[in-house]
């Protein structure tokens, strides 16, 4: 009981069958309050599943989770209390405008003047202009940082993020992960699945490789890194990534280039 | 998480009917076939068709109405269902709100957008000639079992909406139901129906409700239809409910 309190996300034995497919064998980890922890997993490893019983979407079959202290399965709505979760697919109303999902979502939370929560985060994530369009008019990143926004309403101390740049461009994933980092750096604390390894290696504080529904590995970057063999020291000439050209070409972020593309799209 | 009921739905509802209003085109569409069919019966199967004293497109109108809300809902199935693809409806049940609220939102949505098609429909048999010397007291009568009846049919709407795989099966359920109105006294006296067609056109609910909607609209008494049309209309809503509820709860557990 005492451990629970240091934890943010508790996950003992967790165990989950669809039929006969064994999606998780046991899986145990522990996330730290105010961190980033990076659940890794290739396709099917079980990462959304595991996102989906701490969010109290899915039951387990066997095994405890707690999500800030409160068990997920017998205190299923404290654990709504605690959690936002911005699930693989950009989970947005395309028909509203982004203002007024970011004043759904404001409402649902019971906060007091929703309209000014509402501008104050179209602002923070760079969707002012954008805020009175149809998100379906909008481009894949800005889906997702609106995505993102809604999460942060009501300041919940835990947010789940399942897989947030799938299928992005690499100036939206790199939107993505600032929007990440800024929200470490406020305290919450942030489990994100994904399947690529530089993500987790860019914003992790602890990486966990979830493989065959078992946590093989979990640790620091630099512990994992230690897991191999030393490093030789090899010295070779530097070529330019094809992220590097893409970024020297394209002139890095611009979201009003973005913007422009959107528009263009619409004719 | 009671008290917030009332609350969350008018919330979830307000975004669903922005769903209608800012697509009216579901509205339109809902309401032209009925309309079609409607100009068919009436300019050119309704002059072989003996009904008795009644002009043809006063006797009708009635199935047509059930028509239109057997239609309408397929829109209903199929709001759930983008809903429930999008990861929307995920979103709604992970937050801390009244969960059944999200589906009580597309309950209500659903009858709002079938009273406005079911407005224009009548709009239009009135430009076809429909009078009615019905009163008031009629009137919502008439409006209280089609509400009712959507009501009913909306909650077997929710089922597949919560369970299909592909949008075609999301409102394929309602084929049946548009159809169902052939197999009753909607179009037809079923005194001329052969035996075993005529035993089901008798026995089944829509028989009954249009039955009743023709008495109240012509002002005949309404006799013992009416509470033969409103046992079916909410056994038919207790089952749907039954049904759907169970379908949700395998949803989201």
């Amino acid at each position: 009981m005492k451990t629970q309190k240091q934890s943010a996300i508790r996950l003992r034995g967790l165990e989950k069958s669809y039929k006969d497919l064994r999606v998780l064998r046991g899986v145990d980890f522990d996330v730290a309050p105010g961190s980033i922890f990076a659940l890794l997993g290739s396709n099917g490893a079980g990462k959304t599943t595991v996102v989906r019983i701490l969010s109290t979407l899915l039951k387990a079959d066997k095994g405890t989770a707690a999500v800030n202290g409160f068990d997920v399965a017998a205190q299923s709505a404290n654990v709504r209390e605690s959690i936002s979760l911005t699930g693989q697919f950009a989970a947005v109303d395309e028909i509203l405008s982004g203002r007024e999902n970011l004043v759904l979502v404001a409402r649902l939370r019971h906060m007091e003047e929703p309209g000014a929560i509402a501008d104050d985060l179209l602002s923070r994530f760079s969707l002012t202009e954008a805020g009175g369009r149809r998100v379906s008019t909008y481009s894949g990143g800005m889906r997702r940082r609106l995505d993102i926004a809604m999460s942060l309403i009501g300041n919940p101390p835990v947010i789940f993020l399942d897989e947030p740049t799938t299928g992005l461009d690499p100036q939206a994933r790199v939107e993505v992960w600032e929007a990440v980092k800024n929200l470490a750096g406020s305290g919450t604390t942030v489990l994100l699945t994904t399947q690529y390894l530089d993500e987790a290696e860019q914003l992790a504080d602890r990486i966990a490789i979830l493989h065959r529904g078992r946590i093989i590995v979990n640790g620091t970057l630099a512990e994992l890194r230690a897991m191999l063999p030393p490093a030789e020291v090899e010295y070779v000439e530097k070529q330019p990534t094809l992220e590097d050209v893409f970024f020297a070409v394209t002139g890095g972020s611009d979201t009003d280039g973005e913007d422009r593309r959107t528009a263009l799209e619409k004719k | 998480m009671a008290t917030h009921f009332l609350g969350d739905t008018a919330a979830l509802t307000g975004r669903t009917l922005r769903h209608v209003t800012r697509s009216p085109d579901t509205i339109i569409t809902t309401a032209v076939m009925p309309i079609a069919m409607m100009l068919m019966f009436v300019y050119v199967f309704g002059g072989a068709i003996d009904t008795g004293s009644v002009s043809y497109v006063n006797y009708m109108l009635p199935g047509i109405l059930l028509i239109t809300i057997a239609s309408g809902i397929a829109y209903t199935a199929f709001r759930l269902f983008t809903d429930m693809q999008g990861g929307i409806f995920e979103r709604f049940q992970s937050m801390p709100i009244a969960r059944s609220g999200v589906l009580w939102a597309h309950v209500l949505t659903s009858l709002v957008a079938n009273v406005l098609s079911l407005v224009v429909v009548v709009g239009v048999a009135l430009l076809m000639g429909f009078r009615s010397g019905a009163g008031v007291g009629a009137w919502l009568a008439v409006a209280g079992i089609l509400i009712l009846f959507t009501l009913a049919l909306t909650w077997i709407a929710v089922i597949p909406g919560l369970s299909a795989t592909s949008v075609e099966g999301a409102s394929a359920f309602s084929y049946p139901l548009i159809f169902l109105p052939f197999l009753s006294s909607a179009f037809v006296p079923t005194d001329t129906m052969p035996g075993p067609v005529r035993w089901f056109a008798e026995h089944q609910p829509v028989t009954s409700i249009v039955n009743t909607i023709r008495d109240l609209l012509t002002g005949q008494p309404v006799g013992n239809d009416v509470w033969t049309a409103l046992a079916w209309c909410v056994g038919i809503l207790v089952v749907a409910y039954a049904f759907a509820m169970a379908t949700y709860r395998r949803k989201i557990s």
